[in-house]
């Protein structure tokens, strides 16, 4: 409640002029700060029609603190004109002066100065004309009077660019009298003192809780583990982010020479360079399948090298986690039904845009068990889908080294008008789940898909560095709602 | 994802109708194609160069085609008009055909020793009386230019070369000489280059440098001459222009050098098959004869088509469908694999024609299947699948400390776990040999050289990149870094980390220790030394001196908290002052870290399956079924044949009504002819003993079945599985067929009998501690190991730090609990009294 004094003044003055006046004048003639009276318009505004005040912004001219200076002293070049006596003076102690450097280069393409390089004692500065006409000060001096309108345009803007005036706005009120206009508060205040409150203004916002916040892609990570719970999936331990080229690639049926192996798309580690422990006799197995076939292969007959598994990577899919938590299943004495998922960090040594990252986090669903059918894979995705909100779905035909049959998921974006992929799905081939040592008859199916994509979708985000890494906006994290992902 | 190029209305006059843009993206989805872009040559041009260069390029409309990787066939308009054609039924899928010339002398190439120290492989073929247009001849280019981005590698395990065979004359000599010693015009060049300033002179190609380092090192490159001379080509690099093929060339010599046989032969046959086409004799293509250093001579191209017989059911229940065998016959040659029911069962022949390379496997086959069948025909079913589902312990303590971490106030940040060598090391203070991180060998930029190794670098760079917001930032973040750990298999693991940090005008040293003191509450982790937590000070150079401290849990160290060295500060371009804590989350799993939950996998396999593999010789057991495994026992015994008995009482075979291979299964498992007290048993027996060596085409139970490629001679050397369903020609089992079985099934009953129906067993972990720092452990594991029990198998074992420079051995068993148990275990390993300090059982599991 700004001070009762203010208002009975800034009312009264009112009162005696004719029409209105002007919040930042008044602010002037009384000496007090302009954000008093505006305070004071504020309060007076709540008492009903007392005042009417309108909301005006003006333009002008001011100087900046340099400019103030100048205006009073002279312009950085003149001062160093007047600085140098007929007989000169040497470069170093003109240096010295505070205006010295940029006055120096100025005055020099004012022509009002010359240098003498070869003068005993270093540089000397002379002067070369008689005397000057401090232009910069005058305008400047012009602009300070207020009479700024008489700088024309371009002038306006050189002194801009040197940083000597600057255009300012001001907001203030063009206040008038209002229908029960009144000099005197008094009433009101009785009022008041009747009524304890005064009504409060619902349109204006509370004050933020103070509060932490999670990250959106984790929350949005939280509902995804969610689903995969409800649906009865375990989660597979996938905290290795290092593996080896051989869980990674040659256990899923991928051969060495495959051009997601290459330096370009797949980081490879120079310490620790090569992995050392294998599963010897699954190993043999997997050699052979790649090399010669088997399990009713022809496989790809080529030359397997050792050398090439032992390489160690950064993992490109959680797909080498399910390699491993299958060949355990597989170790079982007797073979049990599992459904698996997981959801964490992959990397890719990809060129990087406004949608790609070198790492993200895939998230995978698995299922083993005896007789699976793909009608069953196309079931357990309509079923995931389904609690993402997405239940128009179609699959179309692809190739991938590990699954036979592979299906790209689509579903259809109402936004889009149209099909957009949303996952990758498939049945593991027999060349993989076979040397595992897994039963004829087991069948595993399994999906994938980014938890970046949907996520940016829905919290309508373009460019994946404003979600994930260091150059997050906090304020994004701050204002990003809960994840109802079937909303 | 390759994507071919074509001109729509030369496409859709070889279709032989027009589609809209959206019944033709129809068509390519159901085939497994995608029409990724609708364009034309000006609009790609003026796309990359501008549209003022564009304005002379041809405005025809372009179809871009994504085609699956392994789709060689679908690579050029040829290819993808047959594959469509035939998939909609408009045409059958022609039949390639190798012809010796008409002269009778077939071209030859001559494989020189020397090839085999750069490329040592070449396979040729030749096409005769071919009528090339201007489409015709983009198209061939085109075509060879996708193998070689794809199949090929990039040239470097296969290169093409194509030759207007009437400039040149055989016999050809693929031989390798020294870059010197080569010396030829290449194509499209005015004058002759040796190879050596050939290789320079390609340094700036924009086409050819990326395929110079395949042979650049080598010191004899590879090189094709015709009986004159004349150079054919320098492959991978560059043909001669001699010899360049032009719209006028009628017959054309193809060479493919290679550094892998089997690709060669592949990317021959693409090419010989998909432009034979256009042959004055369509789709047949005249042989070449490749002579080896050796003196061995093979003629190509190979042109192999290959049968496999697979049965109906196979895919029916493979892909959840119920259609007869002749419709998936029909399905099956739609996808351009010729088929038909071969009369017996529902067992279907399926020719592979040398297009399809990418059929290795019946499961290729059944998915050609579904394709023709429609996937989204495919009736959508749920799994009956049971399971209990389970969090990662890990992940359910990290989601449960997320939530209470921003309940108290702190905001959750997410940072990327590669970062550089800098972040982890200079900037806050360390040297980066002291880190344990790991290293990326191909880092693109700075920000990929290692894996980070702690969280805090991370939560700096959040910070500085949001000096605008309202201050204190309170920020925290659980996630895993990396570390160098040599006894995991890769010698690395992750390490869950949980980081916070606190940025204000003052240090707040005050809020991160209100922090952990908040955390330790939600961990149940009392303030207390010994078994609580406590900390206290410690040195560490991000840390500002006297304002860091060690945080320790039941004795152990878990991570450190404190002020943060101003000169770390401004390493991270940041101005105030910051407090942090990092610490590990590992040790607070307590009870629920189970060894079995981890991506560890045996490295010695204790259960053996039997793994059926082509060339294994001794004869295999009947593979079980799981079902009569478990229903019926052992049928060896009396009681397991009693069950048997009874199963059948009211049934007529093992599954379903009609007998299958589950019949013949279980018949072969029944050692003798089961007595007159199981009359349900005889009736059964004497009814599957009828059909005799008809037993072999029963249709399959619960298995699938392909013939191994070249079907068994004798019965003798019987492939893998004894349900052979189309192997055996025999009209009658053989008296040698009948003893093997014979032997065969006493060894099984012998076996069986041997091995309890189910064994309990155990997975321990014992931790053997030592007496003193100088104990030698080594010997101690020697003397451990060499405790042996029946039913007793050692595993892995590894040394852990105990304290002052003392180290326990712990080391995993699996016992069979009937004959060992723990206390006997302890009893013999504290035996060696002069090692052995104690042993305790860190970890006990059922397995």
């Amino acid at each position: 409640m700004a001070d009762t004094g203010v208002v009975e003044t800034l009312l009264q003055r009112i009162e005696k002029v004719d029409g209105g006046a002007d919040s930042q004048e008044v602010a002037a003639s009384l000496g007090v700060d302009h954000q008093v009276i505006v305070g004071a318009v504020k309060s007076l505004q709540t008492l009903g029609d007392v005042i009417s005040a309108e909301l005006r912004s003006s333009k002008h001219w001011e100087l900046t603190e340099e400019g103030t200076e100048i205006a009073e002293q002279g312009s950085h070049e003149a001062r160093v004109f007047n600085s140098i006596p007929l007989e000169g003076l040497p470069q170093a102690e003109l240096m010295k002066l505070s205006f010295g450097k940029i006055g120096f280069s100025k005055a020099m393409s004012n022509k009002w100065i010359r240098v003498d390089k070869s003068h005993d004692g270093g540089p000397r500065i002379f002067r070369t004309v008689e005397s000057i006409h401090d232009q910069v000060r005058e305008k400047l001096l012009l602009a300070k009077r207020g009479d700024a309108a008489r700088l024309d345009e371009k002038e306006k803007n050189e002194l801009k660019k040197r940083k000597l005036l600057a255009e300012v706005t001001v907001k203030s009120y063009w206040i008038t009298k209002g229908n029960s206009f009144s000099t005197t508060v008094t009433k009101q205040e009785t009022e008041r003192t009747r009524r304890p409150f005064k009504p409060y203004n619902f349109e204006a916002m509370g004050v933020a809780p103070d509060c932490g916040h999670l990250h959106p892609l984790m929350k949005v990570r939280t509902q995804f583990r969610q689903i995969f719970l409800e649906m009865g999936f375990s989660e597979m331990p996938t905290n290795n982010f290092i593996e080896s080229s051989f869980w990674n690639f040659d256990s899923l049926f991928q051969p060495q020479q495959h051009p997601a192996r290459d330096q370009h798309d797949t980081f490879f580690l120079s310490d620790p360079s090569l992995a050392h422990h294998f599963p010897m006799d699954y190993l043999e197995r997997v050699k052979k399948v790649h090399s010669e076939g088997g399990y009713g292969s022809q496989g790809y007959k080529y030359d397997w090298k050792m050398e090439e598994a032992q390489k160690n990577i950064l993992r490109t899919h959680t797909t080498a986690v399910s390699a491993r938590m299958l060949y355990k299943l597989a170790q079982q004495e007797k073979f049990t039904p599992v459904k698996y998922f997981s959801i964490d960090r992959v990397f890719r040594n990809e060129t990087l845009d406004a949608t790609h990252l070198a790492e993200f986090h895939q998230i995978e669903g698995v299922v083993a068990d005896y007789g699976l059918t793909l009608g069953d894979l196309m079931g357990v995705l309509h079923q995931f889908f389904t609690k993402l909100g997405i239940t128009k779905l179609r699959f179309k035909p692809a190739y991938n080294p590990y699954t036979e049959p592979s299906m790209e998921v689509f579903s259809y974006h109402e936004g889009l008008k149209k099909w957009v992929e949303v996952g990758n799905s498939g049945v593991f081939r027999p060349e993989m789940l076979l040397p595992m040592g897994l039963p004829e008859d087991v069948s595993v199916i399994a999906w994938g898909l980014s938890l970046e994509r949907p996520t940016m979708i829905k919290y309508g985000i373009n460019n994946i560095r404003e979600l994930v890494g260091h150059k997050v906006n906090l304020q994004m994290v701050y204002d990003s709602p809960i994840c109802r992902l079937d909303s | 994802m390759p994507t071919v190029g074509v001109k729509r209305d030369f496409l859709f006059k070889a279709l032989g109708r027009t589609y809209t843009d959206e019944e033709f993206d129809e068509l390519c989805f159901e085939f497994g194609l995608e029409l990724d872009e609708i364009t034309s040559e000006r609009e790609i041009i003026s796309k990359e160069q501008g549209d003022s260069k564009a304005s002379e390029a041809s405005d025809v409309i372009l179809y871009k085609i994504d085609v699956p990787a392994n789709r060689y066939d679908l690579l050029c308009l040829e290819g993808l008009v047959r594959g469509l054609q035939v998939f909609k039924n408009k045409l059958e899928a022609p039949r390639y055909r190798r012809l010796s010339p008409d002269s009778g002398e077939s071209q030859r190439l001559i494989i020189t020793k020397e090839t085999a120290a750069v490329r040592p492989h070449a396979v040729a073929a030749v096409l005769r009386n071919i009528t090339f247009t201007q489409e015709r001849y983009d198209s061939f280019i085109e075509l060879q230019e996708k193998l070689h981005q794809n199949i090929c590698r990039k040239r470097s395990l296969v290169a093409i070369g194509t030759h207007d065979l009437d400039t040149i004359s055989g016999p050809f000599t693929y031989t390798a000489k020294a870059p010197g010693d080569i010396c030829f015009r290449p194509l499209n060049q005015t004058k002759e280059y040796t190879a050596t300033q050939l290789m320079s002179l390609y340094k700036t190609d924009s086409h050819l440098r990326h395929y110079l380092p395949i042979i650049e090192d080598k010191p004899v490159y590879p090189v094709i001459y015709d009986s004159n001379g004349i150079v054919l080509s320098m492959p991978p690099i560059i043909n001669g222009d001699h010899s360049k093929i032009s719209l006028k060339t009628k017959n054309v010599f193809i060479e493919c050098t290679a550094t892998d046989l089997t690709k060669a032969k592949i990317v021959l046959d693409m090419i010989v098959t998909m432009f034979s086409e256009y042959c004055a004799q369509p789709f047949t293509v005249e042989q070449a004869e490749v002579v080896y250093p050796d003196g061995k001579t093979c003629i190509y191209p190979e042109l192999a088509y290959r049968k496999e017989k697979l049965s109906g059911e196979f895919i029916n229940k493979k892909v959840g469908i119920r259609e007869s065998t002749e419709r998936i016959a029909q399905l099956l040659t739609r996808m351009c694999l010729l088929s038909q029911p071969t009369g017996v069962g529902d067992e279907i022949e399926v020719e592979i024609p040398p297009t399809r390379p990418d059929v290795i496997h019946a499961c290729d086959i059944m998915e050609d299947a579904a394709i023709a069948y429609g996937f989204n025909n495919i009736t959508r079913t749920t799994p009956r699948t049971y399971t209990v589902a389970n969090q990662f312990p890990l992940n359910k303590l990290t989601e449960l400390l997320r939530q209470d971490l921003a309940a108290a106030g702190f905001t959750e940040a997410l940072n990327f776990a590669l970062c550089s060598q800098e972040d982890i090391a200079d900037k806050l203070g360390k040297k980066i040999s002291e880190t344990r991180a790991i290293h990326i060998s191909n880092p693109k930029t700075a920000e990929f050289q290692v894996a980070r190794t702690t969280l805090l670098p991370g939560l700096l760079k959040t910070i500085a990149a949001n000096r605008k917001m309202p201050l204190p930032l309170k920020l925290f973040e659980i996630s895993d870094v990396v570390l160098k750990d040599e006894s995991k298999d890769v010698g690395a693991r992750n390490s869950r980390r949980f980081c916070a940090i606190y940025y204000n005008k003052t240090p707040g040293f005050e809020v991160i220790h209100g922090l952990l003191d908040r955390t330790m509450q939600l961990l149940e982790v009392k303030a207390a030394r010994g078994e609580g937590y406590h900390i206290q000070a410690a040195d560490d150079s991000t840390f500002f001196p006297g304002r860091c401290a060690e945080i320790f849990v039941r004795g152990t160290s878990v991570g450190r908290l404190g002020v943060l060295h101003p000169d770390v500060i401004g390493r991270f371009e940041l101005t105030m002052p910051c407090s942090a804590l990092e610490m590990d989350l590992e040790p607070f799993l307590g009870h629920t870290a189970e060894i079995l939950l981890t991506h560890d996998v045996p490295m010695q396999e204790t259960f053996k399956h039997p793994f059926p593999a082509l060339s294994q010789s001794q004869p295999a057991l009947p593979s079980r079924l799981p079902s009569t495994k478990t229903v019926l026992g052992d049928l060896s015994s009396h009681a397991g044949l009693k069950a048997l008995n009874d199963f059948l009482a009211d049934r007529s075979y093992i599954e379903g009504f009609t007998v299958s291979q589950a019949d013949a299964a279980v018949f072969d498992a029944i050692p003798s002819p089961p007595s007159q007290a199981f009359c349900h048993l005889r009736r059964w027996y004497s009814h599957i003993k009828s059909f005799h060596t008809e037993r072999a085409r029963f249709p399959s139970a619960r298995s699938q079945f392909v013939l191994p490629p070249t079907p068994p001679a004798s019965p003798n050397n019987n492939s893998e599985d004894d349900i052979d369903l189309f192997g055996s020609d025999d009209d009658e089992e053989s008296s040698e067929a009948a003893r093997i079985r014979e032997q065969r099934l006493s060894e099984y009953a012998a076996k069986k009998s041997k091995k309890p129906a189910l064994v309990a067993k155990s997975s321990i972990l014992l931790d053997v501690k030592p007496w003193d720092d100088e104990t030698d452990m080594a010997k101690m594991e020697e003397c451990v190991r060499s405790v042996a029990m029946e039913g007793l198998l050692w595993g892995q074992s590894k040394l852990v730090p105990v304290g002052y420079g003392i180290k326990k051995l712990q080391i995993g068993c699996v016992v069979e609990d009937d004959k060992v148990g723990t206390d006997l275990l302890e009893e013999a390993i504290t035996g060696f009294e002069e090692y052995v300090q104690s042993v305790d059982v860190a970890a006990f599991n059922k397995i």
